[in-house]
């Protein structure tokens, strides 16, 4: 073993360097400037956000949209709390991140020394693992061992709380020299030839089969495997929001994305199925009715996992499989026979005829036509992130996803603030395709200082904020299911967000009325560099079709309802 | 007292490091679960230790905490044992009142229930008992009626019998 003369931020450069890392998302502060001071002799390129928040969105739509790990690196304290809803946003959506954060020194610990917070404690629920480094020597090892936990198995953040003192002493153990020690982690990839096989026979006879497409689908790479095994059986692929991508949505047997404001035929379609096997989601509450047992009561239920505590965790499955998706749909290819699923696909077609999907063009501008007019002119092609609220679920609906890693969203957790800065990653990340982030009024606020960010690099991202002036959602349901006494959802006193853009360096550009939708989105389109869309649409609009939370597919509402709802039982 | 009749008790091996036992209890915690017992000790190879704890609570749900604990990347293995193929004891402290007139028959009882009187005074004793849960549950019961000062008890640990790993 050679020795090293390098401190512990210099090594830990190193260690990235060998990971591969080509930019890191980083705000500094006291505990991190010995690897600040480090960065600046690296290849690594530092992109210097402008909240810690912002810095972890990037980097998870850097990771989503390149399968790649993204990297953080923030300041103790404050620093690394301001971290915390990115790691969750993260976590609840198997993103594979290492976050890296400062500390006070090691004999400051526990004594609330200035910008200390316990970060170990704080973001353990939060992370798929954590550490604090207290030797320097643990350095390469925690290093390595955090890239290969964050990307491997059911991929998620890692974070490193470093104290100062031990990223200023040497680190006598050479980086490349590294040894994992991980005893507890295992990565399921075959699935076992028992469960393979039991499965296999649970098709015969199936008449209307349906399959539910994950996240996990894109994560293992598992498109073609899945398109190959959906031809094989002749069944539709419906997905789920996270699931975009996994199957080519334009295509003849995709039925689009389920749940709640899924489309109606997928959600028909789900009501119908007599065998539903769901590779790689995790029958999350947003598509699966509060009581399961009225969840598609007479079909045989499926499920493809790499996570084992998926399993009878929201539904108990007639058979399961415990792998890598990709791996899984090999085997399970040869042990599956062609099912007979014409007239299946004929009453499909019949769903997909009936329920289009559709908005009114009168009456104001939509924020559904400007989703459907930049769907057109960048040929469905577009990487495209979104926030969270109507925008998102709209965009979900009229912006299809042919292509896997073309559609980012903060899907289980609901980040508001997600969808501009997750652009900005995934431009660094693929910095010749077009980028596009979907964001509503009230989420793009509270990450809208990352406009410098996207100016500074000048990356050419388009930003498109649908601006009703209100959170759209809350108050659709206050409508639909609290008298429609608004509370707390009026957001009156926007800014003007073309002069915003205009004043970071931006070019912004303004949408008014439904006849210059295609003419703007053109001409932002072909602007060289970043540029910024306020389109003032509708102030009051609905997003349907829409399942009420907690509720069974029966009750899908295609249209606002003539009379009262009950509110939501069971589910948030 | 709790409902004895759910309680369920599962081993873990882990890493011996910091900050795995509260990995494991957040587990617990984020379901608002109690964990009754815990004990922790390091296992004969130090490297990791030995984690035995008992909760209560609906067996799905606990099915599905010890999954999310076996997932964790510092938990070696974690199970629920029940049955017979395991060997389970723990070890109570128990502090009783002890007046001239009663000093024969307390002494009696934990003569009876093979304890140990580890401390022994005019006023009071400590009497330490070790077996299972049952077994001081029921002694405990018993000496109740003459006053029980202080009670502490180590909670369960466990062994599988026979070659098969805990």
């Amino acid at each position: 073993m050679t020795t090293s003369t390098k401190n512990g931020a210099q090594a830990l450069i190193q260690c990235l360097e060998n990971a591969g890392v080509e930019y890191i998302f980083g705000y500094p502060g006291g505990a991190v400037i010995p690897i600040f001071d480090a960065l600046l002799d690296s290849k690594i390129k530092l992109i210097l956000v402008r909240h810690e928040q912002g810095a972890v969105h990037m980097a998870d739509g850097y990771a989503r949209a390149t399968g790649k790990v993204g990297v953080v690196l923030v300041t103790s304290g404050p620093g690394a709390t301001n971290a915390i809803t990115g790691l969750l946003t993260a976590n609840m959506d198997s993103v594979p991140l290492v976050v890296i954060c400062g500390q006070v020194p090691t004999f400051g610990l526990g004594k609330d020394a200035f910008q200390e917070a316990d970060t170990f404690g704080i973001s353990a629920a939060t992370v798929k693992h954590n550490y604090l480094i207290k030797n320097s020597d643990d350095i390469p090892r925690i290093v390595k061992e955090s890239f290969y936990i964050a990307s491997t198995g059911r991929p998620g953040p890692v974070l490193i709380d470093l104290p100062k003192d031990i990223t200023s002493t040497i680190c006598t153990v050479n980086a490349n020299e590294a040894k994992m020690d991980l005893p507890g982690y295992s990565i399921p990839n075959e699935g076992s030839a028992k469960d393979i096989s039991k499965m296999a026979r649970l098709f015969r006879g199936s008449k209307r089969p349906l399959i539910l497409a994950g996240h996990g689908i894109i994560i293992s790479g598992a498109n073609e495997e899945l398109k190959n095994f959906a031809d094989k059986i002749g069944a539709p692929v419906a997905t789920t929001l996270l699931g975009k991508g996994a199957y080519p949505e334009s295509a003849e047997k995709a039925l689009g994305f389920v749940g709640m404001h899924g489309t109606a035929y997928a959600n028909k379609a789900v009501g119908r199925c007599d065998l539903i096997i769901s590779i790689g989601s995790r029958w999350d509450d947003r598509i699966t009715p509060a009581k399961i047992s009225e969840y598609c009561p007479d079909a045989i239920k499926l499920h493809i996992d790499i996570d084992p505590a998926e399993f009878n965790k929201v539904l108990v499955p007639d058979a399961s499989i415990c792998g890598d998706a990709k791996t899984v749909l090999r085997q399970l290819i040869g042990e599956v026979e062609p099912l007979e699923t014409s007239k299946w696909l004929e009453e499909i077609a019949g769903y997909k005829k009936k329920f289009n999907l559709n908005y009114k063009i009168h009456g104001g501008l939509k924020a559904q036509q400007v989703i459907d007019e930049i769907y057109k002119l960048t040929e469905g092609k577009a990487i495209v992130s979104v926030d969270v609220g109507q925008h998102q679920m709209w965009a979900a609906q009229f912006y299809k996803t042919d292509k896997p890693k073309n559609w980012i969203c903060s899907g289980g957790a609901g980040t508001m603030g997600f969808g501009m800065p997750a652009a900005i990653g995934a431009q660094f990340g693929r910095p010749d395709e077009t980028v596009v982030a979907i964001v509503g009024d009230g989420g793009f606020q509270m990450t809208l200082f990352e406009l410098a960010t996207a100016v500074i690099n000048k990356l050419n991202i388009k930003i498109i904020i649908l601006d009703n002036k209100y959170l759209g959602m809350v108050r659709q349901w206050q409508e639909l299911f609290f008298d429609n006494r608004t509370s707390g959802v009026d957001l009156e006193g926007n800014p003007d967000f073309v002069k915003l853009a205009e004043s970071y360096g931006m070019k912004g550009l303004r949408i008014k009325r439904a006849a210059d939708v295609n003419k703007i989105l053109k001409k932002a389109l072909d602007h060289q560099g970043p540029v910024l869309i306020h389109a003032e649409v509708v102030k009051e609009d609905n997003v349907f079709p829409m399942i009420p939370a907690g509720a069974t597919v029966d009750k899908m509402l295609l249209e606002a309802p003539k009379q009262k709802l009950e509110k939501p039982k069971g589910s948030t | 007292m709790s409902d004895k009749t759910n309680i369920h008790t599962i081993s873990l091996l882990v890493a011996n490091k910091p900050g795995v036992l509260m990995r494991i209890t957040l587990v617990f915690s984020r379901r608002g679960y109690n964990i009754e017992s815990l004990v922790v000790s390091p296992a004969l190879d130090g490297k990791f230790s030995r984690m035995t704890i008992t909760a209560q609570g609906n067996p799905a749900i606990l099915d599905q905490i010890i999954k999310q604990c076996a997932k964790l990347i510092d938990v070696i293995h974690a199970e629920e044992h029940i049955g017979n193929n395991s060997v389970e004891k723990e070890l109570a402290l128990i502090k009783i009142e002890t007046t001239s007139d009663k000093r024969t028959d307390i002494l009696q009882l934990i003569e009876h229930f093979k304890g140990q009187t580890v401390d022994f005074n005019d006023n009071d004793l400590i009497v330490q008992v070790t077996g299972t849960t049952e077994k001081l549950d029921a002694m405990i019961n018993m000496l109740k009626k003459y006053g029980i000062i202080e009670l502490v008890r180590t909670g369960k640990v466990l062994m599988l019998r026979g070659r098969e790993e805990t």
